[in-house]
């Protein structure tokens, strides 16, 4: 199943939510927002939210800004 | 020639703060001369449902390094910071992240719509913000510095996109600060659209300018703050931008302001930790300034020492 993960198209092993692609990405623990075609998922619903082919997903986090 | 004597005394009252009475009404520490060499606290800063000790804000962008970062923030004196959103970047091998750089448990974040040019996305971005620091169980999770900008070369404010991404987020619960220009008719449409501040722009983002129209931040503050316009006196206009040395500070503070927020102006400074603690110490000398009720301008001198008793001989006398 293909996604774009960031702006960066990315394959994955067969089905998957939410948090376990964040556990892929080593970031289960980091404190990150996640979208899914411009909508936010709650992180209580990342278990429960399956990635569909050609989900745009983003994974934020903060840096410095002004 | 002599000029007559009414030129030579009057007064260029445009932009002298010291009169209204916004700036009489909160509490006001007591100054008592040599008795402390530390200066009283100033009355801490009321936005919506959050209170600030420190009525200066200070950006976390642009530092050479985070221990830099974090002495400035120090230096500061700041209680709130504003961070961005960005992209997690899942490639970086040093992973370090400005959070562990931050003390949490004292510093309210302030994240920002930075980066955005709708008001589809500001909604989007602050959302995001918002669920970050309710995992980190940061107060900041209930705010939001708006950004909506025009485009990438004034990073100026699209007051149109601003004004409906407030509406937006306020029916959504956040507590809105709107970075705007420096217009008081858009300033008070986000104070009507139930923004908690207004921070009109001192000049563009990273300009190091200063305050290029005092006139305008005046004219934003006392149509948020004077009763006689419909505003209030309790009502926080903090300005945003601009600020390039300490000086504009001051000058931000005696236009009225109850507030600064600034970044470029620390991160880049050559010493940030130094210029940190001078941009503190501006707000004080500001805040009490507009308070002290400063001599009007006049075009002429006006001797410090008496006529009275002169030995000399005085030209055209």
């Amino acid at each position: 199943m293909r996604i774009e993960l960031n702006g960066q198209s990315k394959d994955l092993d067969g089905p998957s939510t939410v948090a376990e692609l964040l556990r892929a990405l080593g970031l289960e623990r980091a404190p990150c927002a996640v979208e899914v075609n411009a909508q936010l998922v709650r992180k209580a619903l990342h278990p429960s939210h399956a990635l569909a082919e050609g989900d745009r997903v983003e994974v934020v986090t903060l840096v410095g800004g002004g | 020639m002599r000029l007559p004597k009414a030129t030579a005394s009057r007064s260029l009252p445009l932009l002298e703060a010291a009169d209204a009475e916004y700036l009489m009404t909160t509490q006001q520490p007591p100054i008592i001369a040599r008795t402390s060499p530390i200066a009283p606290a100033l009355p801490p800063l009321r936005i919506g449902s959050f209170t600030l000790k420190s009525r200066l804000v200070v950006g976390t962008g642009k530092y050479r390094d985070y221990p830099t970062m974090q002495a400035a923030i120090e230096a500061s004196g700041a209680d709130c910071v504003t961070v961005a959103v960005r992209r997690e970047r899942l490639v970086d091998a040093e992973g370090r992240s400005i959070l562990d750089f931050l003390p949490l448990e004292r510093l309210t974040i302030l994240p920002n719509t930075a980066g955005c040019f709708t008001a589809d996305d500001a909604v989007r971005v602050s959302r995001l913000g918002r669920e970050i620091l309710e995992q980190l169980g940061n107060p900041g999770a209930g705010w939001v510095k708006l950004e909506v900008l025009g485009d990438r070369t004034t990073l100026l404010p699209d007051p149109v996109g601003t004004l409906e991404a407030c509406k937006e987020l306020v029916k959504d619960g956040f507590t809105v600060l709107c970075y705007s220009s420096d217009d008081p008719i858009i300033a008070a449409r986000l104070r009507d659209a139930g923004a908690a501040s207004v921070m009109p722009a001192g000049s563009p983002i990273g300009s190091g300018r200063g305050i290029a129209n005092p006139a305008a931040i005046r004219m934003v503050i006392d149509r948020l703050k004077l009763a006689e316009q419909g505003g209030s006196a309790d009502y926080p206009v903090i300005v945003d931008a601009g600020v390039g040395t300490a000086s504009d500070i001051v000058h931000a503070m005696e236009l009225g302001a109850d507030g600064v927020l600034l970044n470029t102006g620390i991160a880049h400074a050559q010493d940030p930790v130094r210029m940190a603690h001078a941009m503190r110490l501006a707000l004080d000398a500001g805040w009490h300034t507009a308070r002290a009720g400063r001599i009007p301008r006049k075009l002429y001198a006006n001797a410090s020492s008496p006529w009275e008793g002169v030995i000399t001989h005085i030209p055209g006398e």
